[in-house]
């Protein structure tokens, strides 16, 4: 089994309207309680918009600090999952009805094994 | 026994690759591991067979070799703590690799290879060096880019296989007319990027067209119910029967119109038309099995005079009803020239929203017919800057300057 990263890219900007947004919780719900049932949730989590954001960095071993996001661009990644799955088009499925779920391209990535890093 | 020459293990080589790759990647679940293991047995085909002689099954030998060689070296690197040989020696099956059945695995090979999360260009390149056996630096040239950033490509992408694990499987029933699609495209592609650019100096550019000749073939084996894998056989053999007559001594490209038909291959003809009427008799029609007919009804013609244009258009409408896309309806409105004339098909050709150079020598021609010169001159100019290979160049200028005098 191999666990994946599943981003959802999110453009920048205003909410959309709450109507549409309670269903799009609605149907991310529902896919959570599948991936639940399947043995391949992990983790997921939406996350607050980028402009709650911090970026730290090391500069002359002097801690930097600034205030919004690392990349500035015309979309953030709005929340993720953490699934496992046997192979990269099982890893596709899942992503296939995150995207139907959210409405939003979503970005699949492995990750390393333990043993790896 | 006979010596095998060198020349003889570079055609095993040619021909087996393919499937040693795929046999052993089945085996060891790993691309590199495979690829080594064949390169390696090869190489040690390479030392003795020109003085030992070759075994009585090459193919076999070299499956059994590669097998070995493999063992033997991730014994040694698991040794060492490599998690990675550790992985691939768990994955190695007990039982011999066959010759037979590994039929299948080419073809969970081939799919892998041009599996939807690979960009088409990768998809390209991983099948041409994992089932043609062609080295980076080949790819490289036939696809007019640095050997460096072949190989960059193509390490990238086998490192997305392992960590993504892009899976070596067949397809899903549902899946597996997109994916089986996914990989006729491929194939085409290397068929077209060797056709497109035939002047006589680019030798490895004319390998691509046998290369993908040779996938072709595979793939009609592998999938045998599959009538458009037939259909783009069919397509390219057609095609192909024409190389010698489609340019001339100055290596300049020589139209349809114009070609010397005795020089094409009979032998090619014959068999891409065998092909066109077996499908024909299967009757379940698509894209690539159109395009095969019409060139069939080009084949079956001793000149352009001669040519069923009738037949010609009523096979681009089929077509045009499972692609409606304007390239296909730019080459209907050639036919259309030569059934109902030059004027209605040059209303055609202004409907269609196009930018190639095609469409602007297609309306050049078009308006040369119809003896407005002047503009057809200018359409000219538009596609020799717009044509991208040298041998179409030359032939659109020879074009313009008939058009002066």
């Amino acid at each position: 089994m191999t666990k994946y990263l599943l981003s959802i890219y999110q453009p920048d900007g205003e909410a959309p309207p709450p109507e549409f947004l309670a269903e799009v919780m609605r149907d991310v719900h529902a896919l959570n309680s599948e991936l639940e049932a399947a043995g391949a949730w992990v983790f997921s989590r939406g996350l607050h918009p980028p402009s709650t954001a911090t970026v730290v960095r090391l500069r002359d071993r002097e801690m930097m600090i600034t205030d919004g996001p690392y990349l500035e661009g015309k979309e953030h990644v709005g929340g993720f999952w953490v699934i496992e799955a046997p192979d990269l088009d099982a890893a596709l499925g899942w992503a296939r009805k995150a995207a139907c779920a959210t409405t939003l391209p979503i970005e699949v990535r492995p990750f390393r094994d333990v043993a790896e890093t | 026994m006979e010596p095998a020459p060198q020349a003889e293990i570079e055609l095993l080589f040619r021909a087996e690759h393919g499937r040693a790759v795929a046999a052993l990647v089945r085996a060891f679940g790993d691309i590199d591991v495979a690829e080594e293991a064949v390169a390696e047995a090869f190489t040690v085909a390479v030392q003795r067979w020109p003085a030992d002689g070759p075994p009585p099954s090459p193919a076999g030998w070299i499956l059994t070799t590669a097998r070995n060689l493999a063992i033997d070296r991730l014994r040694r690197e698991a040794a060492l703590a490599d998690r990675h040989a550790q992985a691939a020696l768990l994955h190695v099956r007990d039982e011999p690799l066959e010759e037979g059945p590994v039929r299948d695995e080419r073809l969970r090979l081939i799919f892998t290879c041009c599996h939807p999360a690979l960009g088409r260009a990768v998809q390209v390149a991983l099948t041409l060096q994992l089932l043609g056996g062609l080295t980076s630096a080949e790819i490289a040239r036939a696809f007019l880019v640095l050997e460096a950033t072949m190989a960059q490509r193509l390490v990238r992408a086998k490192g997305k296989i392992r960590a993504a694990k892009i899976p070596f499987r067949m397809p899903e029933a549902a899946e597996l007319p997109g994916r089986l699609q996914a990989v006729m495209a491929v194939v085409y592609l290397i068929f077209n990027e060797g056709y497109a650019a035939s002047s006589g100096a680019e030798l490895v550019r004319a390998d691509l067209c046998n290369e993908a000749i040779r996938l072709g073939r595979l793939l009609t084996e592998l999938v045998p119910g599959e009538p458009e894998a037939q259909g783009l056989l069919a397509l390219m053999l057609l095609a192909e029967s024409r190389r010698a007559a489609r340019t001339n001594a100055c290596g300049e490209l020589v139209p349809l119109a114009e070609q010397d038909r005795e020089r094409w291959d009979p032998r090619l003809v014959a068999e891409g038309q065998a092909l066109v009427r077996a499908c024909l008799r299967r009757n379940q029609p698509g894209v690539y099995q159109i395009q095969a007919a019409i060139q069939a009804v080009h084949s079956d013609a001793r000149s352009t005079a001669d040519t069923d244009w009738r037949q010609i258009v009523q096979l681009y409408d089929h077509l045009l009803d499972l692609d409606a896309s304007p390239i296909v309806a730019l080459n209907r409105a050639v036919a259309v020239a030569e059934v109902e004339g030059s004027a209605a098909a040059l209303a055609l050709v202004d409907a269609l929203d196009l930018e190639s150079h095609l469409f602007h020598a297609i309306r050049a021609d078009l308006l040369h017919r119809l003896g407005r010169d002047g503009e057809a001159g200018a359409e000219y100019e538009t596609a020799i800057a717009m044509a991208e290979n040298a041998a179409e160049r030359a032939f659109l200028r020879r074009r313009r300057q008939a058009l002066a005098g």
